[in-house]
C-alpha cells in the first residue's frame, strides 16, 4: 500500500468526516487515548511505589513489562487492521490514522524494551547481551524491534520522498514480518499452550489473509481483463 | 579465638528481621486467629480444610520446627503476594487467576489414594489420614522456574513420616503424585495448556529427605485454595512446579514417573528440576531471581540454598544433563 495521504491526497467522501475535523479534533483525540495505557501504568506504578501489595500485583516489574508489550502488539495489529477495515467499510479516512497507530506500536515497543532494560535487568548489559544471543524469544523480540525502528525512522513524508514511493512501499511491507514475529515472540515467552498468544496470532493471521485474498482477487481480475485478448489471439492462430 | 564457619543457610546479621516486622506478624496472626476462632476448636486434629468460600482459618496445634524464619534469616513474603500471585494453571494461566477462580473449590471431603509398592495401600479420607500426624511450621524459600522467589511459612508434615506409615516395598524407587482432575471446578483444565491431570514425581530418597513436606497450610492457617489446598507437596530445593498441588493420588513405583512439565517440554523441564543457577532454562537465565517485593534481583543459590541438606543425593550425577 502506498501512503496515499502523503503523496496523493485523496478526496475524502463528503458524507465522511471533514479533513479539518480529523486534523484538529479526531487525531488529537486518538493521540491522547493512545497515551492512556501508558499514563495509567506509569501513574499506578509511581503511586504504589512498585511494592508487592499494590494494584499492579505482587510482581509489578513483570506486570509493567507485559502490559507495555501487550499494548505494542495491540497497536501493531491495529495498524495492520487499517487496510482490511478500510477495504470492507470503504472508510477511506482511516488511512489518515495508520501512521500514527504504527508509530504508537513503535512507541510502546520502545517502552516495553526500556522496562526490560531498566526495571527488569537494571542496565546489566552482560545479562542483556546473553539474553539477546541465547534466549530465542528475546532474540526474536530484539530483531523485531530493530525492524520496527527502521519503519518508524522512514515514516516521515520527507523519507517517503527520498526513498521514492515504490521503494518505500516495498520496505514497509516488512510490517507483515514484524506482525508475525511479534506474535511469535509472545507465544514463545509463555509456558505451555496458552490461549492469549494464540488469539493474537489468529487476529494477525486473519489480517494477513485478507491481503493475500485481496491480492489473488486483483490478479484474477487482471487475468480476466487480459484473457479475452489472449483467447482471441489463440482462436486466430487456429 | 572464636572461629565461626558459616553455612549458606545461616543467618547473616544484616538479614535478621527487625522486631517491628516480627511484632507486626504476631499482630497479624492474632487478627487472623480471631477471624478464624469460630472454626478452630483447639483440638489436636486441626481443621485442615477450608470451608466453602475459602475463608482464613487458623490451624491449631502447629509445632515450630528447626526451619524457622529466624534460622533462615530472610524476611517472610507477605500473605497478600503469596496468595494473590500464583502459578496454578488448573485455575487459569494468569497470576491472579488462581486467587480469583478457586474461591469455591471444594476441598472437603477429600479422598487420597495411596497405591503401588506399599504395605498399606488404600483410599483414605484425607482428614482421617492426617489425624495421627503432628503439624509443624517450615519456613522455606520458594524459587519459581520463572526466576522469582518468595519466603513462605508452610504448615505441614514430613513426607518421610507418611512413607514410614504406609510402609514401602522393596521395589518402590519413585513416588508419583497426581492432582485432582475436575474441569467443572478447575476451569483451567478445560483447555489443553498441559496434559491434565498434573503429575509430578520424586525419587524415594528425595521424598524421604527431611526437607520434603506435605503441606496443608501457610502462615499458621489452612491452605488457601489458590496455594494448592487441601494437600500439596513442598520440595524447597527444586523449582516451584515440582511442588504439586491439590494431590489426590500418590503411587509408589519402581520406574521414573512422567511429570507434567517434562511431558510438555522435556528440553526445558527435567525430572529433577533442582534449582541450579548454572543450568539455564533455554528461554531465560536462572542465575538470578527477583524476590517478590524487591527491585533488584539477587543471585540464585545452588539447590536454592539447601545444598548442605540435599547435595549428597546427587553426588556423581551430571547436573548439566540431569537437570
Amino acid at each position: 500500500m502506498t501512503r496515499e495521504t502523503a503523496i496523493l491526497p485523496q478526496a475524502i467522501p463528503t458524507r465522511a468526516i471533514k479533513p479539518q475535523t480529523i486534523k484538529y479534533v479526531v487525531k488529537p483525540l486518538v493521540f491522547a487515548s493512545a497515551l492512556m495505557p501508558l499514563a495509567w501504568v506509569a501513574w499506578t506504578a509511581v503511586a504504589s511505589g512498585l511494592g508487592p501489595t499494590g494494584p499492579l500485583g505482587a510482581n509489578p516489574i513483570e506486570y509493567i513489562n507485559r502490559f507495555l508489550g501487550d499494548w505494542a502488539i495491540r497497536f501493531l495489529l491495529l495498524a495492520l487492521a487499517v487496510t482490511p477495515v478500510r477495504g470492507i467499510t470503504s472508510w477511506t479516512f482511516l488511512i489518515r490514522f495508520r501512521r500514527m497507530i504504527g508509530l504508537f506500536a513503535f512507541f510502546y515497543a520502545c517502552m516495553h524494551l526500556s522496562s526490560y532494560i531498566v526495571l527488569d535487568q537494571f542496565f546489566d548489559w552482560t545479562e542483556i547481551w546473553k539474553d539477546i544471543t541465547k534466549r530465542n524469544y528475546i532474540t526474536v523480540g530484539m530483531v523485531n524491534f530493530v525492524l520496527l525502528a527502521s519503519l518508524a525512522a522512514t515514516s516521515t513524508n520527507g523519507m517517503i520522498k527520498r526513498l521514492g514511493a515504490k521503494r518505500w512501499t516495498k520496505l514497509h511491507k516488512l510490517i507483515y514480518v514484524i506482525g508475525i514475529a511479534a506474535c511469535l515472540h509472545f507465544y514463545m515467552m509463555r509456558k505451555g499452550v496458552q490461549l492469549e498468544p494464540i488469539i493474537y496470532a489468529g487476529i494477525c493471521a486473519v489480517l494477513l489473509a485478507y491481503r493475500v485474498a485481496a491480492h489473488l482477487k486483483k490478479k484474477a481480475r487482471a487475468g480476466r481483463a487480459e484473457n479475452p485478448d489472449r483467447a482471441g489471439a489463440g482462436a486466430a492462430h487456429r | 579465638m572464636l572461629v565461626k564457619f558459616s553455612k549458606a543457610s545461616d543467618v547473616k546479621p544484616s538479614e535478621i528481621t527487625s522486631k517491628a516486622f516480627y511484632l507486626d506478624r504476631r499482630r497479624f496472626l492474632k487478627t487472623a486467629a480471631v477471624a478464624g476462632a469460630g472454626a478452630a476448636f483447639g483440638t489436636i486434629a486441626a481443621p485442615v480444610f477450608a470451608a466453602k468460600g475459602n475463608p482464613r482459618v487458623k490451624l491449631s496445634g502447629v509445632r515450630k520446627s528447626k526451619w524457622t524464619q529466624e534460622a533462615l534469616g530472610e524476611e517472610l513474603t507477605d500473605y497478600g503476594p503469596i496468595t494473590k500471585y500464583n502459578n496454578f494453571y488448573e485455575f487459569g494461566a494468569g497470576k491472579t487467576d488462581p486467587a480469583e477462580y478457586s474461591q469455591d473449590f471444594k476441598t472437603k471431603p477429600w479422598s487420597l489414594t495411596i497405591d503401588g509398592a506399599v504395605e498399606k495401600p488404600g483410599v483414605y479420607d484425607l482428614e482421617d489420614f492426617l489425624k495421627p500426624h503432628q503439624l509443624e511450621e517450615r519456613v522455606y524459600r520458594m524459587r519459581c522456574v520463572e526466576a522469582w522467589s518468595m519466603v513462605i511459612p508452610w504448615v505441614g508434615i514430613p513426607l518421610g513420616d507418611i512413607i514410614k506409615r504406609v510402609g514401602l516395598k522393596s521395589d518402590a524407587k519413585y513416588v508419583a503424585f497426581e492432582t485432582l482432575l475436575d474441569p467443572e471446578q478447575m476451569r483451567g483444565q478445560r483447555r489443553p495448556v498441559l496434559k491434565w491431570p498434573y503429575k509430578e514425581g520424586l525419587r524415594i530418597d528425595e521424598a524421604m529427605n527431611p526437607l520434603t513436606i506435605m503441606a496443608v497450610g501457610l502462615y499458621g492457617e489452612v491452605m488457601p485454595n489458590q496455594n494448592g489446598a487441601p494437600f500439596r507437596l513442598v520440595v524447597p530445593w527444586k523449582y516451584g512446579f515440582k511442588s504439586i498441588k491439590s494431590i489426590v493420588r500418590m503411587t509408589f513405583r519402581p520406574d521414573m514417573p512422567p511429570t507434567a512439565w517434562n511431558v510438555a517440554s522435556s528440553r526445558e523441564y527435567g525430572f529433577y528440576s533442582n534449582v541450579n543457577p548454572t543450568v539455564n532454562h533455554p528461554r531465560w537465565s536462572q542465575a538470578k531471581e527477583r524476590r517478590i517485593g524487591d527491585f533488584f534481583k539477587r543471585p540464585t543459590l545452588m539447590f536454592n540454598g539447601y545444598k548442605e541438606e540435599v547435595a549428597g543425593m546427587y553426588a556423581g550425577m551430571d547436573l548439566m544433563k540431569l537437570y
